[in-house]
């Protein structure tokens, strides 16, 4: 019986039609654009300068502060510039702009295909190892896994959820590394059970991704038994971190709080490979599979690329521009977000391209609520959307705050299912990014 | 190079519109309209024509002339308004009483509150209610209009089954005596009812469009379940304590247009609550007042009324029945 | 008959005088004793509620008024300084004169001069689209144009005009309350003085991008150029991070500058037309 979250949800087709694309290799491009904001809070360092020759793997930039990310060339060569360049939302970034020659990796990374199944290190090596090689969350926040793994002084996780539910549309890159790399995600997920110091581990997949759920329990039975493999409901945000945590255990977290709270640790099948990769292989994160798709593209791929591909080099290594794409999303059709400069270039948490056609993503023109419910039917946190837009359009901070607007996870299936085509998220994003304000800027108790 | 589009995620969006839902409303009447067409025949689809004509034509003229606002009038819903109320209509209506209906439905009810979305007020039952408290002599003879297919049919009673079960209580009858004498029986109300307005003649139509709906997933089963089963429950303590003059249950149910009352104007999505645990407490409560008229008010069916009071509550339950929250109740430490 | 008629007369009568008896006696019961100083200057006041005081609406300005010792960092933009003589008189104190400011547009950058490079398809407000990426052009400081000051207007003076896609301030309308400024994301609309007779000199351009960067954004951009700084001789224009600013106390209004732009980023409001530049150098070469 296949598990499920308890309130709202929806059901989007899940067109994965890249869903049989083996992954390959992506070519190295002639210049990489490595951003220096690849992950949630303070951008990283340089400490490379100009003129440097780097080597793939090699450290070029540290993290600055608690909550930061190092970051890797993901190429060899010479350092061209360090500067300002606008990311996918035309928002200047610093990046280190690497000109490729060759590929040299450097030497401590084992390049062998060969699975290392021997665990040596302790938790606390495991942990400055994730931290070292930069690992980030692959589910799309890219908040660093090091800080996610020690949880705060007082607070014990139980479990560790591996979240390989994928529900986003579109999207494959998950899929094929549970089908590729199935036993290298167990590894990675056992060491991260062992600097978290959990006993038990659920993997979430949806069901509509038997094969990867079979493969996946058929090795876990072999040498994982503290591994669960968890079938759960095909159902839109099935792997939202709250929603995957409700399924699963059966806990819900609190208002405001994290996954800790209630004991458990959320992590990415992604993130758990470049764990594997990170602690038993010594490479960093620089590169990771990204699924290249869109209805209107003649073919469908999965392909591991190096971070900095602009999504240009992407598109033109499809093909070119489809004629009836109108909107690029880097990341899923759902929370993904949609690329105004195509010369950007691509992050460690990248993990789609989706070429949308006009048909398939224009916004209809805004209609009067006919107060269908829908919206709050399909919410997963319980939320009245329909309210919150009204409250966020009038600017009534207190009453937003009174109906729990800092409590949207930003999934989306208010709008998506709104017959209306009324704007909800895009009022309640920004209202909620106001009361957090408010909320965070009152003295702790 | 192409200039791409650039939009807030969610970059996918459902297929549903207004329009399609209001469509699927209109589809799932249709039995229901069919049926009366066998039963009624030109006279059906004159109440029909008329209604939705009207109907359109107001919501147009209004937009177009008088408020200056976007036109709305392909969205269906006031097609959708005119056809129920044609539907809620005596099958003998005169053409211009439905007329008038529609003009109070979408002139009065709808467009004053600012069009789509906006009324307090089902318009259709506010059109209905104006036309039952106008003109109470046509709008309470039911009496049966000649059809093109059938003929032959018991034309004489003109008067709803309830209002016949009323009137023989207060001479003093008890209900068996009631229901010989007037020939009720189930299988006539499934498929063919005494007297009543035109959309409610077969239960069994009805029932249909309502599964048609769920299928669809146009509407919830709570408000129905819950107008319906409050009847069922009311009417049946009521029943077992009295059975000599009190109706059993399940004619309740299927008179008095609690079918098509529950089905299709307690669920209009503008004048309902939107949580469900709101839907249900809207539900019981149109139940409640329903059964109040029925035995102690002056009009032998009451679920017009008692929705329209229930729509009034609307804001109120809106503002007290939130949905559950996620994360309220904390299951673990 | 007369009996109903003179009953019901004398029981409402009785009935209404009962009532008005125990609403004066509560009214007299539960009265808050306020300064009616406050209800005076009220009146005084616009009333527009605007909050361009700072306070929440105007009673609350009027409290402000009253309960301060001097009438320093109070000031009503809509009334302007007629109203606050006129409060400063009422409560016996005075007042320093403020020069009149109004709202000023510093992008100018429309449809032709600043294309669009990509196509925004969401809620229609400045703050939702700023939140979400740079903008639909590839200035990444420029009027967003969806018209979240325009919305933001108590007083109906500004508008965003469809043809360039930039709002437009209407100055005999414009109280210079601050709403619009503190309404723009993009942090492009200043409170600048109005200026004798309303003339006055901007810099109708904030972007901080390299020259060549914002030239090539953008054909009317400020970039960075110094031109206007040198020729100025009031030192009135000063240059950081790649963006002309002018000082409007120290502007003389001598349009030195506006001619020298070499983008037609400085803008002069209210002055009398001129032979345009192009003229000017022909008839010079002459």
């Amino acid at each position: 019986m296949s598990k499920t979250f308890s309130i709202g949800g929806i059901h989007p087709h899940d067109n994965k039609i890249s869903i049989n694309a083996a992954i390959e290799n992506f070519p190295v491009m002639e210049r990489a654009y490595i951003s220096m904001s690849q992950h949630l809070g303070a951008p990283a360092e340089p400490v490379v300068a100009k003129g440097d020759k780097v080597k793939t793997g090699q450290l070029i930039a540290k993290a600055n502060g608690f909550i930061s990310a190092n970051v890797h060339s993901s190429v060899s060569g010479t350092v061209n510039s360090i500067e300002m360049l606008p990311d996918l939302s035309g928002n200047l970034v610093q990046h280190i702009v690497i000109n490729v020659e060759g590929d040299e990796w450097e030497e401590s990374i084992d390049r062998s295909s060969e699975i290392n199944r021997k665990i040596v290190h302790s938790p606390k090596e495991i942990i400055d190892k994730i931290a070292e090689c930069g690992i980030v969350g692959l589910g799309g926040a890219a908040f660093p896994t090091h800080i996610k793994l020690s949880p705060p002084p007082g607070k014990k996780a139980d479990y560790l959820l591996v979240n390989g539910a994928e529900c986003e549309p579109y999207l494959t890159s998950d899929y094929r590394i549970m089908l590729e790399n199935t036993e290298e995600i167990l590894i990675g997920v056992k060491l991260m059970m062992l600097a978290l110091g959990v006993k038990k581990s659920y993997i979430g997949i949806e069901e509509n991704k038997p094969k990867a759920i079979k493969r996946m329990k058929e090795i876990a039975s072999k040498g994982y038994p503290e591994i669960k493999i968890v079938s759960l409901k095909k159902r839109y945000p099935q792997g939202g971190e709250k929603q995957l945590i409700d399924a699963i255990v059966g806990r819900q977290v609190p208002s405001m709080g994290l996954p800790i709270d209630v004991g458990v640790v959320v992590q990415n099948v992604g993130t758990a490979l470049a764990v594997y990769e990170a602690v038993q292989k010594n490479k960093p994160l620089f590169e990771g599979v990204v699924t290249v798709t869109g209805k209107c593209m003649p073919e469908q791929r999965n392909f591991r690329m190096r971070v900095g591909t602009t999504f240009e080099s992407m598109i033109f290594a499809v093909g070119g521009f489809p004629k009836d794409a109108e909107k690029l999303v880097s990341g899923g059709p759902m929370m993904g977000k949609a690329v105004s400069r195509i010369e950007a270039a691509s992050v460690k948490s990248t993990s789609a391209l989706l070429l949308l056609t006009l048909e398939e993503t224009k916004r209809g023109e805004e209609a009067n609520c006919i107060r269908c419910a829908k919206c709050v039917d399909a919410c997963p946190m319980g939320l009245e959307p329909y309210l919150l837009n009204r409250l966020s359009r009038a600017n009534r901070v207190e009453d937003l705050e009174a109906n729990m607007v800092h409590d949207c996870i930003e999934c989306g299936s208010c709008l998506y299912v709104c017959p209306s085509d009324i704007p909800l998220l895009d009022t309640i994003r920004l209202s909620k990014a106001k009361v957090l304000k408010i909320i965070r800027s009152r003295p702790k108790k | 190079m192409k200039k791409l589009i650039v939009s807030p995620a969610p970059h996918l969006h459902g297929k549903e519109s207004t329009k399609s839902l209001m469509r699927d409303v209109i589809i799932a009447l249709a039995p229901s309209l069919l049926v009366s067409v066998y039963y009624f025949g030109f006279s059906a689809v004159k109440l029909a024509l008329v209604g939705v004509a009207t109907a359109v034509a107001v919501e147009y003229v209004i937009q177009k002339y008088i408020v200056k606002s976007k036109i709305t009038v392909n969205d269906y819903s006031a097609a959708l308004t005119g056809l129920l109320l044609s539907l809620n209509l005596p099958p003998n209506s005169p053409w211009w009483i439905m007329f008038i209906g529609s003009v109070v439905a979408i002139g009065i009810a709808k467009m004053t509150f600012g069009g789509v979305g906006q009324n307090l007020f089902n318009p259709a039952l506010v059109g209905r209610v104006f036309l039952l408290v106008s003109f109470p002599v046509i709008m309470t003879d039911y009496s049966i209009p000649t059809s093109w297919f059938r003929e032959g049919i018991d034309a004489g009673s003109g008067a709803t089954a309830l209002s016949i079960v009323k009137e023989g209580l207060a001479r003093g009858l008890t209900m068996d005596q009631i229901f010989d004498a007037n020939n009720f029986s189930y299988s006539q109300m499934l498929f063919s009812k005494i007297g009543g307005s035109v959309g409610e003649v077969s239960a069994l139509a009805l029932i249909l469009g309502f599964i048609y709906l769920l299928i669809r997933r146009v509407i919830r089963p709570h408000i129905p379940v819950a107008i319906i089963g409050t009847v069922l429950v009311f009417s049946g303590v009521f029943w077992l304590i009295n059975p000599e003059s009190y109706a059993d249950p399940l004619f309740n149910v299927l008179t008095g247009g609690i079918l098509i009352g529950s089905i299709f104007m307690a669920t209009d999505y503008v004048t309902s609550p939107m949580s469900k645990k709101g839907m249900v407490l809207y539900g019981i409560g149109i139940g409640v007042i329903t059964m109040l008229i029925r035995y102690w008010g002056a009009y032998p069916e009451g679920i017009s009324f008692a929705i329209l009071i229930m729509n009034a509550t609307v804001p109120l339950i809106n503002m007290y029945m939130k949905p559950a929250k996620f994360g309220k109740e904390v299951k673990h430490g | 008959m007369t009996a109903i008629i003179i009953f019901t007369i004398a029981s409402l009568t009785v009935l209404g005088l009962v009532l008005a008896l125990i609403l004066y006696f509560t009214a007299q019961k539960f009265k808050v004793v306020e300064d009616p100083r406050i209800d005076d200057v009220e009146t005084i006041l616009p009333g527009a509620n605007c909050g361009g005081c700072g306070f929440t609406g105007c009673r609350a300005f009027a409290e402000g008024c009253v309960k301060a010792e001097t009438m320093d960092g109070l000031f009503c933009p809509v009334g302007g300084n007629d109203v606050m003589k006129k409060v400063a008189e009422y409560l016996g104190r005075s007042v320093e004169e403020k020069v009149p400011q109004v709202a000023v547009v510093r992008c100018n950058g429309n449809c032709d001069s600043r294309p669009k490079s990509n196509n925004y398809d969401g809620y229609t407000s400045c703050a939702v689209m700023a939140s979400l990426y740079a903008g639909d052009t590839d200035c990444r400081y420029g009027c967003l144009g969806q018209g979240d000051c325009e919305l933001s207007c108590d007083f109906d003076a500004i508008k965003m005009n469809p043809r360039t896609g930039l709002p437009e301030v209407d100055e005999e309308k414009c109280t210079a309350c601050g709403a619009c400024v503190k309404a723009c994301p993009k942090m492009i609309i200043e409170l600048r003085n109005k200026g004798p007779k309303g003339k006055r000199i901007f810099v109708s351009c904030i972007n901080k991008d390299k020259g060549g960067v914002a030239r090539k954004a953008c054909a009317v951009a400020c970039i960075g150029c110094t031109k206007c700084q040198k020729v100025c001789a009031y030192d009135a224009i000063t240059i950081s991070s790649n963006l002309a600013y002018i000082d409007y106390n120290k502007c003389k209004l001598c349009r030195k500058c506006v001619v020298e732009c070499p983008t037609n980023a400085i803008w002069e409001v209210n002055f009398p037309v001129r032979v345009p530049k192009k003229a000017v150098a022909e008839v010079e070469q002459q």
